[in-house]
């Protein structure tokens, strides 16, 4: 081979393993931090044809509406838990913290945490998005059915945001 | 009427934009001159009809004409005029108009500007804008119509603006961040333009290369006063969440970050061609999956706007029809575009070449985070969320080897390197280093082997290399002071860039080590200490705002005894759209921040608090303003404006 065409080899040579390498690390990367999404009954009945269900100890996120009358603080500290519900099963929810500003009995939120027993997650984050009607549409998806009007469809153009 | 003028003068820039899109094309393929003639005022007359459509929007906010739907849905008479006046790009219809109006503002400077350029092209970029034009206008005009009436029954009074956006980041950071997206249009129009004439040289990067910076420059102060606004906005204490949206606007940041190395190796050495025009085209093809992403209601995050799977669907088209056809024209064009170019391995050609490849992994890296819970919700294996981690973590292993790559490249000299000479003046960069990072530690923390260390060793290593390298240079001039006046602006701005880049990663490592955060349940009177600072609620008291109502609480903060300041934290209640916001309150320094949100109120006299103190996390936001500075220096640089029109001389002679 003459040089140009080896030089060329092995630019090549190390383009391809560096991508490879890259893509490799990224995909185990990815494995290690995909939270799959439930609602309080797919927690208890699993997901899925084959009722898939979590593990106690692993990552996860939970939707659902949030318990009326529920939401029982510890006095003196600032843990708190609740319950969720979207079309039967009940699970607890516990967190120690601030919960966000829309957090309210019957509205959706989502939890990030840990499965601490088949039917307690132990939460790191608590989300309710900045809108008073606001329901996770996993949540919606599964509560399809269930009747919900949100008063701002009396409205017909409902848009907010802000940036792209 | 305002208003319906309005809707008039949209719907008449829709047709300019169809005419600018034919016209000059056609005038360049035919030779045709007063075609190619007419690209300049159909590009003003687009901007001026566009900047009194968006006037009248304007205006319709001002007086509180809620009988524009889209007014009565964001806005309010309580509103402070300065928020009716942001409100405007507040929802999804107006924001699209600002978005129109910097793609015209963007095609009448291209027009205003590059007057110089040879006749030919100027007509094909201006007819690439005019075709992307129509794609957006129509878009606004038939999908989402800010002018829409509700007449005869229209509301008495509007929904509000989202108290999120009631904000002064809010007021400038999606223009700044519009200027950004929509001017990659503008490369890659340039790009497409090249192509159409498969004509590719340094005249060509050269002309192109200012337009980009310009962009980047206003994409990463975008991104920038974003990451500010919801650090003081959302009262997490945090500026980076790696939300689907952020994740939109930082994809065009990398690749367009990438797109300006690759710019300056075409133009100094004639090679990276196709590169360069692939990276133009990806820039621009991401600024537009960012609009679909958040515009199409597929992702969810706090700043989508509402769902809408007709526009999502229009722009997805839009974008399949942008990448594929400039693909397409890429293929055919591309192969018969040679570089002729040679160097070795060891050479600036390699190193910048080594800069795209770590850009472009990391954008494959958000790109995959962000769209992969996309795909497996669509392939029926339920939703998923990526974690922070992920990127974290890959961010982590790419930022160490981009930074030292980074340290060495301006010294490395074009086509070929010898090793030797650098020795000395790359070991006193590392000298440098130790000392200043050391240093740093040692005066603020103590000093261990962690993520911080790393942090300024890296910065420390990429901002000590920045500023020998132009001291090294301005001495090839005689004297520094020489120096000073010779060396062209880009030189400068390029470093300014660095140092920029450096005191981002300073302040992203010493945050992410040193933040300490405590939530904590407090009453009148009480006292927490958080890493040496005493925090004393002093009060809580009733509110009342022209459109919100709430409560304050004002906190003293010492430190080991000593007033440091007061705090006013707020949480605040939008009547109107019955939503409660954190105002949070924050005492910033070059070296901290002490931030305080105000919780909710647990019993008749105890509230819960959120009390942070966040060293250097100011670094973060003035290392983007550093980069964009940068920018701005580099985009004077005398060469941009005086060689292209000694080339139109240069072309005329030669015709």
């Amino acid at each position: 081979m003459n040089p140009r065409r080896q030089k060329r080899l092995v630019a090549v040579t190390a383009f391809v393993l560096l991508l490879g390498g890259a893509i490799g690390a990224m995909l185990y990367a990815l494995q290690q931090n995909i939270d799959l999404f439930y609602t309080p009954s797919q927690l208890i009945e699993g997901i899925g044809d084959k009722k898939v269900k979590p593990e106690v100890g692993q990552r996860l996120r939970i939707g659902g509406m949030v318990v009326k009358g529920s939401v029982r603080r510890v006095p003196d500290s600032l843990k708190v838990s609740f319950d969720l519900v979207d079309t039967g099963p009940i699970v607890t929810v516990e967190y120690e913290g601030i919960l966000p500003d829309l957090f309210r009995e019957g509205q959706g939120i989502v939890a990030q945490g840990v499965l601490v027993d088949k039917t307690t997650i132990l939460a790191s984050e608590v989300l309710a998005k900045h809108d008073e009607e606001y329901m996770p549409p996993e949540v919606a998806e599964a509560m399809k059915g269930i009747k919900h009007v949100p008063p701002s469809q009396l409205y017909k153009e409902s848009d907010k945001g802000q940036q792209p | 009427m305002i208003a319906e003028y309005g809707q008039l003068a949209l719907t008449f820039a829709f047709c300019i934009s169809l005419a600018l899109a034919v016209v000059p094309l056609y005038g360049s393929f035919k030779g045709n001159q007063i075609a190619l003639e007419l690209g300049n005022p159909l590009a003003y007359a687009l901007f001026f009809l566009t900047a009194f459509s968006f006037w009248a929007l304007s205006y319709a906010f001002w007086a509180n004409d809620f009988t524009v739907v889209y007014v009565a849905s964001n806005s309010n008479s309580l509103l402070p005029w300065y928020y009716r006046l942001t409100a405007v790009w507040g929802g999804h219809e107006g924001s699209m108009l600002l978005w129109l109006l910097v793609l015209a503002g963007w095609t009448a400077a291209v027009a205003l500007f590059s007057r110089s350029l040879p006749l030919q092209f100027q007509g094909r970029i201006l007819g690439v804008m005019g075709l992307i034009a129509v794609g957006f206008y129509a878009f606004v005009l038939f999908m989402s119509n800010p002018f829409m009436l509700s007449l005869p029954y229209f509301p008495v009074d509007g929904r509000d603006l989202n108290p999120l956006l009631q904000d002064f980041g809010m007021i400038i950071h999606p223009p700044m961040l519009y200027m950004g997206y929509v001017g990659f249009a503008v490369s890659f129009a340039f790009a497409i333009a090249a192509l159409m004439g498969g004509k590719f040289d340094s005249t060509w990067a050269r002309w192109a290369r200012p337009w980009t910076l310009a962009a980047w420059m206003f994409l990463t102060l975008g991104i920038m006063l974003g990451s500010w606004w919801a650090y003081a906005e959302l009262g997490w204490g945090g500026w980076w969440f790696w939300d689907p949206v952020e994740n939109a606007s930082f994809m065009p940041w990398l690749v367009g970050t990438a797109l300006i190395h690759s710019l300056a190796v075409t133009e100094k050495r004639g090679t990276f061609k196709s590169w360069t025009v692939l990276l133009a085209i990806g820039a621009f093809s991401l600024s537009l999956l960012g609009a679909f992403l958040v515009r199409s209601g597929v992702l969810v995050s706090v700043h989508s706007f509402a769902a809408d799977p007709d526009r999502g669907l229009y722009l997805l088209a839009f974008l399949l029809v942008v990448v594929g056809g400039s693909l397409l024209l890429y293929a055919i064009r591309m192969n018969s575009v040679r570089s002729q170019a040679r160097y070795e391995l060891f050479s600036r050609e390699v190193l910048l070449w080594g800069n795209n490849i770590f850009l472009l992994t990391a954008t494959l890296v958000v790109l995959l985070g962000t769209l992969f819970p996309l795909v497996h919700k669509e392939l029926g294996l339920g939703s998923i969320s990526i974690g922070e981690p992920f990127f974290n973590q890959l961010f982590y292993y790419l930022v160490i080897p981009f930074s030292l790559l980074l340290g060495l490249g301006p010294w490395v000299r074009w086509k070929q390197q010898q090793v030797q000479p650098l020795l000395k003046p790359m070991s006193l960069v590392a000298i440098a280093t130790l000392i200043l990072a050391l240093g740093t530690m040692a005066a603020t923390q103590s000093i261990q082997a962690n993520l911080a260390l790393l942090g300024l060793l890296l910065g420390a290593w990429v901002g000590s290399s920045a500023i020998f390298e132009l001291l090294q240079r301005l001495q090839q001039f005689g004297s520094i002071k020489q120096g000073l006046t010779k060396l062209n602006a880009s030189h400068f701005g390029m470093t300014l860039a660095h140092i920029g880049f450096a005191v981002l990663v300073v302040g992203v490592a010493m945050t992410k080590t040193y933040s300490v955060e405590t939530q904590v349940r407090m009453k009148a009177g009480d006292q927490v200490e958080l890493a040496g600072y005493q925090f004393k609620l002093v009060e809580v008291y009733d509110l009342k705002g022209p459109n919100y109502s709430g409560e304050a609480a004002e906190l003293d903060v010492s430190y080991q005894g000593d007033y440091v300041t007061h705090l006013h934290a707020e949480k605040r209640f939008y009547t109107v759209q019955r939503s409660v916001m954190t105002e949070a309150a924050v005492h910033a320094r070059l070296s901290r921040d002490l931030y305080v949100a105000l919780g909710e109120s647990l019993s008749e006299d105890s509230w819960a608090l959120s009390l942070y103190v966040k060293p250097f996390v100011r670094w973060i936001w003035l290392g983007g303003l550093l980069m964009s500075l940068g920018g701005l220096i580099a985009l004077c640089d005398k060469r941009y404006r005086r060689r292209s029109t000694s080339v139109e001389q240069k072309d005329t002679a030669d015709a």
